[in-house]
């Protein structure tokens, strides 16, 4: 430790610059600019700066490769093949279309699709960190979609919604926490019968309670949050200025798990429990409690995730069977993607977002090949898992039912 | 991830109270074969028949016309007249049993070497894709070659999809369900894909209409039962039977099956008596994902012949064999009868179903419901050999029978 401060002491710039985690992390931003350059609003139409920019990512990727950090240098490079490939496609293709796809709304779209995959990802993160294995999230995301639209309906308010949707997510996981934690069931069995089940349970009631399939007009939503300064400006305000309350929420989500899990006795605990409880157990944590905490909380989450889905800006107060279509899954590929940790599930969830929104809009070029674009998420995270870029690490203890003696 | 292993889920308070080792192991062997899937089962259906109840259907009314709309009443009054109702009926569920046995072969020969195949799905519809792409492309040729090279076309497809999986595992350690998971996605957004608009696969003589073409006459799969415009009951179901046949023979009777049943068991053990792990993953890995291929086939061949996209999202056979295979505790036997029972249920509560008691919507939703209580309870099979063992304790209360105990 010592001498690494007295280098930096010594030459703290070049140090600094030399740093192997500082060039990769520059590799990744520089990989993005170069596709961002000819994209609006800055629009390059010549080749060169994208090329340009891309090939010095790519550069500092095998720089950062070389020197330790591969994840981190293949993922530059990556980008920064990606950045000129993208620059090209851009810089060819017309003009109007380009300004079709890239407006300003792209980013508030793109937060409005990756916002059920944060909490998703973010309560996977919660139970898989206490050592339970959550493939569930899918279910527990529908349940809160489902009841979440019907509170609103019935309770009139938006508010009733969430907190039906998130009591409804935490029976469910309640239920699950004790069949993979008191009868140490698999939980991989486990979790994919969470996800049947409530396939089935969502799509009975709905044809039950809203006997025409279809949820009437006018339910009550989650509210946009308007930023006065913002949203009258030309790029901040349809990009940032008019977000939904749930977007915020996940965001401040994101930062507080990170502090609870990271820089709390409480997330000690339960990163103890999930790597070895049978010393968490020693030291005289509950291992029992902690894991039902965790599960039921992670049932929470996933739900409201799911509540935003019906209730907020995106769906509008609608529901239809099967609602959540997979986003429970790509949730735990964000979670899996990023190594188990906040703000890596979080980046992954906003570019998972990006794809879904990407692939919506580039329909202006082709139907058929934009369709092709939401497999990007799922193909990234076979790719993270096959160790191409770095090898995905669980926690220790995740998945392994603890026997107390 | 290993067969539930029945020895170590009866605590030893569970062994303490039955007795000796002889008798704890019968019980647990008796208790795991045969009991666990019929209780799982009653039970399911008992929760299921709560639902039914509190929603205001009378659940008993309901199951009999889900027993009617499966066909099942053909049994009192057998006729091979396709004209009557139940006949017709028994064969759309025999219709859906041929994809149900092998979407659950895929699952059970994973399980089977110790790996949980959850991305049946997707290797159903690789083959699904393929067996209807060789089945049109190829117009013309020999009607039985032509069928034989889009089955086989449609298997390797399967096999290599789940062989993806099988190759990640065993050369870098990634878990199968995480790669299995993805690849069902990947296979449903490439399907999507297909049939889209300026699709590959998409019939360009109804151009904006998302679906494929149809596969040629000479491709498909003859009827024996019904008329093939009434979707009768095709051929593939002798291959099913067949592949359960196949299934259990190289299980039990070959040196494939020996190691990927030693793998299974402990893959440690396997590898010190000289048997390659790795190797045996990705065969076990692929040969699950091959009859997940056939099934798509045999689907595609026998009776459904062109895809949309709207047929993508709706198909759940591949998950439901995740079911039939638990059930059957991945034996072919046990696959057979859970295929049965799930294909009763996948027609009878659906398009069979006519009844003033519950409407086919409803009820369709009530197999998923049946289904996830189906995979939990038998997720769990400790609740269940609790429930047995409590039984039996309460039954040796009353008459002190000794003899009873070795006898079991």
């Amino acid at each position: 430790m010592t001498t690494a401060w007295t280098n930096r002491l010594e030459n703290p710039v070049s140090a600094r610059l030399r740093d192997p985690a500082f060039t990769g992390y520059l590799g990744l931003f520089l990989g993005a600019f170069a596709a961002f350059l000819a994209i609006p609003p800055i629009e390059a139409r010549t080749l060169t700066w994208p090329v340009v920019v891309g090939i010095a990512a790519t550069l500092l990727g095998i720089w950062t490769a070389t020197r330790g950090r591969r994840r981190l240098g293949y993922g530059a490079v990556a980008t920064g093949v990606l950045g000129i490939g993208l620059g090209i496609l851009a810089t060819r293709s017309g003009t109007e279309n380009l300004h079709a796809v890239f407006d300003p709304t792209l980013i508030a779209q793109t937060f409005g699709f990756a916002t059920p995959l944060v909490f998703g990802a973010i309560a996977g993160m919660f139970s898989e960190r206490s050592g339970v294995v959550n493939i569930g999230l899918e279910g527990m995301m529908l349940m809160g979609a489902f009841w979440g639209v019907y509170g609103a309906d019935k309770g009139g308010n938006w508010i009733v919604g969430i907190l039906l949707g998130a009591a409804v997510g935490a029976l469910l996981a309640l239920v699950y926490a004790y069949f993979a934690i008191h009868l140490r069931s698999d939980q991989i069995v486990g979790g994919t019968a969470v996800n049947f089940l409530a396939l089935g349970v969502t799509g009975y009631f709905f044809v039950q309670l809203y006997h025409n399939n279809y949820v009437p007009n006018g339910v009550s939503t989650i509210p946009n949050i308007r930023i006065p300064g913002l949203s009258g400006t030309h790029f901040f305000g349809p990009a940032i200025g008019n977000l939904n309350l749930m977007i915020w929420a996940g965001f401040v989500l994101v930062i507080v798990s990170y502090v609870v899990l990271f820089k709390t006795p409480i997330g000690l605990r339960i990163r103890a429990c999930g790597e070895h409880p049978r010393a968490a157990d020693t030291v005289g944590i509950n291992v029992y409690a902690v894991r039902y905490a965790c599960v039921v909380l992670s049932g929470v989450l996933a739900a409201l995730g799911g509540v935003y889905l019906s209730t907020g800006n995106i769906g509008g107060g609608t529901f239809i069977a099967n609602m959540t279509n997979g986003r429970g899954f790509i949730a735990l590929a964000a979670m899996i993607f990023c190594n188990w940790r906040p703000a890596g599930a979080f980046g992954a969830a906003v570019l998972f977002g990006f794809s879904s929104a990407l692939a919506l809009r580039l329909q202006v070029y082709s139907a058929s090949a934009a369709t092709l674009f939401n497999v990007l998420p799922y193909v990234l995270t076979l790719i993270a898992v096959a160790g191409v870029i770095g090898r995905t690490v669980a926690p220790a203890a995740d998945g392994k039912p603890y026997a107390k003696q | 991830m290993t067969e539930p292993r029945h020895d170590a889920n009866v605590s030893p308070e569970q062994a303490a109270q039955t007795g000796t080792l002889a008798a704890r192991i019968s019980l647990t062997h008796r208790a795991g074969g045969v009991a666990v899937p019929v209780v799982t089962v009653l039970v399911a259906f008992l929760m299921g028949g709560v639902v039914v109840l509190a929603t205001g259907h009378n659940p008993l009314l309901a199951y009999r016309d889900v027993f009617n709309g499966a066909g099942l009443n053909w049994i009192f009054h057998p006729t091979t007249n396709i004209a009557d109702t139940a006949a017709y009926h028994l064969s759309q569920t025999l219709l859906a049993t041929t994809t149900l046995i092998l979407t659950g072969l895929a699952v059970a020969f994973a399980f089977r070497c110790g790996m949980f195949n959850i991305g049946g799905q997707g290797q159903y519809f690789v083959g699904f894709y393929v067996a209807n792409w060789v089945g049109f492309a190829l117009e013309g040729m020999t009607p039985v070659l032509h069928i034989l090279l889009a089955i086989g076309a449609a298997v390797l497809a399967g096999a290599i999809w789940a062989g993806i999986a099988g190759v990640l595992k065993a050369t870098v350690g990634a878990h199968e369900v995480i790669s299995t998971i993805m690849l069902n996605w990947i296979a449903i957004w490439i399907g999507e894909w297909l049939v889209a608009d300026g699709g590959p696969l998409q019939d360009p003589s109804q151009p904006f209409n998302p679906t494929s073409k149809a596969v040629s006459p000479g491709a498909q799969l003859p009827v024996f039962w019904g008329s093939q415009s009434l979707q009768g009951l095709h051929i593939g179901i002798f291959i099913a039977l067949a592949a359960l046949v196949a299934f259990w023979a190289i299980l039990n009777r070959t040196t494939l099956g020996y190691e990927v049943r030693a793998v299974g068991f402990n893959p440690d053990a396997a590898a010190y008596g000289g048997i390659d792990v790795r190797k045996n993953i990705i065969r076990a890995m692929a040969i699950s994902g091959a009859f997940a291929g056939l099934a798509g086939a045999l689907d595609m061949l026998g009776y459904i012949y062109q895809f949309s996209q709207n047929d993508i999202p709706v198909s759940a056979v591949g998950f439901l064999g995740i079911a039939v295979a638990l059930l059957g505790r991945n034996t072919a036997i046990g696959t057979l009868l859970g295929a049965l029972l799930f294909g009763g249920l996948l027609f009878g509560t659906t398009h069979g179903l006519t009844s003033n008691v519950i409407s086919p919507e409803l009820a369709g939703n009530l197999t998923y419901i049946i289904q996830g209580l189906v995979v939990l309870f038998i997720g769990a099979d400790v609740l269940i050999l609790y429930l047995w063992n409590s039984r039996r304790r309460g039954r040796r209360r009353r008459p002190p029978a000794p003899s009873a105990e070795a006898a079991a």
